[in-house]
């Protein structure tokens, strides 16, 4: 038995996903946009995991634990470059830094 | 049951709404806290309590962790201090602590209405999504750990290059 439908939890799962797209899209701090990233992988994390629960398989809890390793390699490397950013701009607004050299 | 889905839905759907909103980082950080919380609880009540363990214990545990390092690193100094005050004041904290009281709320009914109710043995036990992990996506395992360790080399590489930076910024500062 499983009290929740599939497509509630789909639901819920995209509408995280939209809310942590329109915050890269909003926010212009690199940390909020980091935070934002993090709100996205979860979403999707949530989407295997409903499906998972829909079809009684391991396959959506196996792909969750895959989705914790890349938010967490993600956030590493980010938070590395984010104090990068501060080094070279003194502050934490991605727009200061939308040039390239070279 | 789908009731229970509900309102923890909605307080995730909340608590991330005022993570995009939020104008100070820290605030930002405690709803995402929240956030992460209600959806562990939702994979609770969808039968997974493996992946909810792990989303507490890692994500809300160790990831955001290393977002509190980063934004202690990025504004020390006594202004700070007089931040901390601010921070501390209720209204910074009431917003999480009522989405987490309905949360706690919310666990505690679970538990007291018995096993039959939740649907955790429903769905693959931990046992099997360790033989999966470990059986027909050892590759995939494989692969996880060598991300990691791509992470790791890339990490230490970009702090061993700014580490030496401001070494020597300081010791320009000192010298003549």
């Amino acid at each position: 038995m499983n009290g929740i439908p599939l497509e509630q939890g789909l639901i819920v799962a995209g509408l995280l996903f939209a809310l942590g797209a329109a915050g890269v899209l909003i926010r212009r701090d690199v940390l909020f946009i980091l935070l934002s990233l993090e709100i996205m992988i979860n979403a999707a994390g949530l989407a295997f995991i409903s499906a998972g629960a829909q079809w009684h398989q391991p396959d959506g809890q196996v792909m969750f634990v895959f989705i914790l390793a890349v938010a967490a390699v993600e956030v590493a490397v980010g938070l590395a470059l984010v104090l990068w950013l501060y080094h070279w701009f003194r502050t934490l607004d991605v727009d200061r830094a939308s040039r390239m050299r070279g | 049951m789908t009731y229970a889905f509900y309102i923890a839905s909605i307080v995730a759907l909340l608590a991330t709404l005022r993570v995009i909103t939020a104008t100070h980082a820290v605030h930002a950080l405690l709803y995402f806290i929240v956030s992460l919380l209600a959806v562990a609880v939702i994979f609770l009540l969808m039968g997974a309590p493996f992946a909810a363990a792990l989303e507490v214990i890692i994500y809300a545990g160790a990831i955001m962790v290393l977002f509190v390092f980063v934004m202690m690193m990025l504004n020390p100094g006594p202004r700070s201090v007089q931040r901390e005050k601010h921070w501390l004041t209720p209204r910074t904290w009431a917003g999480p602590a009522v989405l987490v009281a309905v949360l706690a709320a919310e666990l505690v009914f679970i538990t007291a209405a018995g096993p039959s109710h939740t649907p955790g043995t429903a769905q693959a036990s931990p046992a099997e999504v360790g033989r999966a992990l470990f059986g027909p996506y050892l590759l995939g395992v494989e692969m996880a750990s060598v991300l990691l360790l791509a992470g790791l080399v890339g990490t230490y590489h970009l702090s061993w290059h700014l580490g030496r930076r401001r070494d020597n910024e300081r010791k320009r500062e000192i010298g003549p």
